[in-house]
């Protein structure tokens, strides 16, 4: 009872309680704070360190010893920037598979936005005979695994004579990918279909409802797609592997490969055309990631 | 600006389920009428047939002279408001407004002027650059009118579009939309499950209960002379009382019992309704509380046109205040009845069944705010007797002068 009597309701406004509470208040929070960026911070170093590591190994020169007992890295006395240069041009031209590597990922990312978000509205806002059993169709070629598609596939593009082009790493895109138009049409079914009828009213064709109502509306989605397509085609090993031949049409993936296979490994020169290959994907990563987490909450959440 | 004409329209959804039976309707050329009619009625099909956004199974629907049966909905020349309003979330309210105009590929100096003078009319100019989202409700219903405006079309179409607004707003939007309405004097079709929204709004109100067509008449005609219980029911808040009734001839004179209460029918509504003449006919008494009071505030009331009640409830509205009491006589349930109640909600059905079991029904006065009576007591309830309502046990129907045509000829709508 005592107690209660104390926390006054009306009357004098009380002063020094409130006053203790909102120091005690602000000294939590700071060391909350505290806390908070030291087991931050620990986690960043954690995760920088082999990238640091990759940077020091990446600044040695030629002789100097890459895979010491205990791993070196800053403070480095080795700052060998040529290395950089070396293998963007020279040794093996970095710059050029990344070009080569740039066109194949753009194209892709093309491809699939173009034909997934077509397929994706059809299935998931129009009416038509038989888009169940389309789709079902389409999610059970997402159950074939994909080792199975290399020998017929390969064929396929031999005989188009499509072999040593980009063309059998760029096309597949522009027919759909499985995956991302089950992704886009469970995205775009949560779109209210009253837009749809207001836009009919206002005079819209299906075309139109598409590209000017639907499309605009899609963003986080075809973000994620657009992103995962890219992370695909730049990593992509197997395919460039597969159905190049030509050493000036490689890309990043093959050519850090080829780097690593030769019998003598330059672990120097390795490490710099791994930092730059990564390069692009964090800043993808960098320009896209408040888009990108939205994306894939909202795919989550809605789908 | 044109009349909209509806002849035999039929819906039938893939489910099999006739939300729309056969509907005649003439919507005459710059009104505004209003469907109204519990949630299942058909209201919502009937207007998004006009719309286009629904094919109909039977039946043709005419916009001035032409049939748009067949015509899809963009090139129906109407502007629809959407209950949840359907903004396009990615577009500024300008955009919103602008883009059925774009489409029909208007000069830019006159979409612009366009646009103008809607944001204008709505108070939205300083809106215009911002999205959907940054909007209070009140707004985007404002854009959504401004969506409709700008088309310049020959008729409206609105579907709820208050109900998602809160009370205040929604008394606030009604009016600015008559203004508008009679402004522009554009046709509009209105549709809503509120009764006081249709008898505020429309100029004329048309009833609708699982697909068929109840009424058509202006509010007061449906006020005064609902054509059945369904209407009688439906309209006027708090509700009509209904009770089980006979008509008999006594002491030289026609009276109404019920629940051991004589009430004298005053020989006028016996002239007006000579199908109540019939001696010893059961009938449903329908008494609307407004149209009762305390006998203590009535000077000329007589002993035949009172009822003594014990009062189970006073509800104190300020103006009025409304009297809850009980008569020993089980609760009208027809078809009709357990529709409306069904329309409030689940309780009222359960009330209903209550009432049933125990052969006491509930009705409602509302009496003058001098009213001295007070619960646990019995009050003398005068009721006007010129404004009783008489409804046929069996059919629901209207009895009297109405009796004939319940529905009136489509054809005779049209002013």
């Amino acid at each position: 009872m005592k107690t209660l009597e104390k926390t006054p309701t009306t009357g004098a406004p009380p002063r020094e309680i409130p006053q203790r509470s909102a120091a005690r208040y602000r000294v939590r929070r700071i060391a909350y704070k505290v806390v908070m960026y030291a087991i931050l911070l620990g986690l960043t170093a954690i995760i920088l360190l082999p990238v640091s590591w990759a940077l020091t190994a990446a600044l040695k020169p030629d002789l100097a010893p890459v895979f010491t007992p205990t791993p070196e890295w800053f403070p480095t006395e080795y700052w060998e920037w040529g290395n950089f240069r070396l293998v963007l041009t020279e040794v093996m031209p970095f710059l050029r598979y990344m070009i080569n590597t740039m066109i194949i990922v753009t194209a892709s990312i093309l491809g699939v936005l173009i034909s997934c978000s077509l397929v994706g509205f059809a299935f998931g806002r129009l009416r038509f005979r038989g888009s169940k059993v389309l789709f079902y169709v389409l999610i059970v070629t997402m159950l074939i695994p994909w080792q199975a598609l290399i020998v017929p596939q390969f064929l396929l593009f031999v005989e188009l004579g499509w072999y040593g082009t980009y063309l059998p790493l760029i096309v597949p895109s522009f027919t759909g990918v499985a995956f991302f138009i089950f992704l886009i049409r469970q995205y775009m079914r949560t779109i209210p279909r009253d837009l749809d009828d207001a836009a009919r009213v206002d005079g819209l064709n299906t075309w139109q409802i598409f590209w000017r109502i639907i499309l605009p509306l899609s963003t986080p989605v075809l973000t994620v797609c657009a992103v995962f397509t890219f992370l695909w085609r730049w990593n992509d090993l197997l395919g460039p592997l597969i159905y190049l031949d030509d050493g000036s049409k490689f890309t990043v993936a093959l050519g850090l490969a080829n780097l690593v296979t030769r019998a003598d490994t330059p672990w120097n020169l390795t490490m710099a055309a791994n930092l730059v290959t990564v390069i692009p994907t964090v800043l993808v990563y960098f320009f896209v990631q408040k888009k990108l987490i939205g994306g894939i909450a909202s795919v989550g959440l809605k789908g | 600006m044109a009349e909209i004409t509806l002849r035999g329209v039929t819906k039938v959804f893939a489910d099999r389920t006739e939300a729309v039976h056969s509907l005649d309707l003439d919507v005459p050329d710059g009104k505004l009428v209003v469907l109204v009619g519990p949630s299942g009625c058909g209201k919502t099909t009937v207007l998004r047939m006009i719309a286009g956004l629904e094919d109909l199974t039977d039946g043709t629907i005419a916009i001035g002279d032409r049939v748009v049966t067949e015509v899809p909905p963009g090139d129906r020349d109407i502007a629809m408001v959407f209950q949840n309003y359907a903004l396009y979330p990615h577009m500024t309210v300008r955009q919103n407004m602008a883009l059925s105009l774009k489409i029909r590929k208007l000069k830019k100096e006159e979409i612009r002027r366009r646009v103008r003078d809607a944001a204008d009319v709505l108070h939205l100019q300083e809106f215009l650059d911002k999205r959907p989202r940054e909007l209070s409700g009140g707004q985007r219903q404002r854009v959504a009118m401004g969506r409709a405006i700008v088309r310049e079309p020959q008729a409206f179409l609105m579907d709820e579009p208050l109900s998602n607004l809160d009370a205040k707003l929604r008394v606030q939007m009604r009016a600015e939309i008559l203004r508008i309405q009679r402004d522009l004097e554009v046709t509009t079709v209105y549709v809503t499950h509120d009764q006081t929204e249709a008898m505020t709004l429309g100029d004329l109100v048309v009833v609708l209960r699982k697909g068929e067509l109840q009424q058509v008449g202006s509010p007061q005609e449906l006020y005064e002379r609902p054509a059945n219980l369904f209407v009688g029911g439906f309209i006027g808040s708090p509700a009509m009382n209904v009770v089980e009734a006979t008509v008999t001839r006594q002491d030289g004179g026609t009276f109404v019992m019920f629940a051991g209460h004589r009430l004298r029918v005053p020989p006028e509504v016996l002239d007006a309704r000579p199908g109540l003449a019939a001696s010893d006919k059961p009938v449903i008494l329908g008494i609307r509380p407004e149209d009762m009071e305390d006998a203590a505030l009535v000077s000329e009331s007589t002993p035949d046109s009172r009822i003594s009640v014990p009062i189970d409830l006073r509800e104190g509205m300020g103006s009025d205040i409304f009297l809850h009491f009980s008569i020993d006589a089980p609760p009208v349930i027809t078809e009709d009845i357990r529709e409306l109640a069904s329309d409030i909600g689940d309780k009222a059905i359960e009330e209903l069944d209550e009432q049933a079991t125990e052969r006491r029904s509930t009705l409602v006065a509302r009496v003058g705010p001098e009213s001295r009576a007070s619960v646990g007591k019995h009050c003398e309830i005068h009721v006007d007797m010129r404004r009783l309502y008489f409804f046929d046990p069996a059919t629901g129907r209207a009895i009297g002068d109405r009796e004939a045509a319940p529905v009136p000829a489509a054809g005779a709508l049209a002013d």
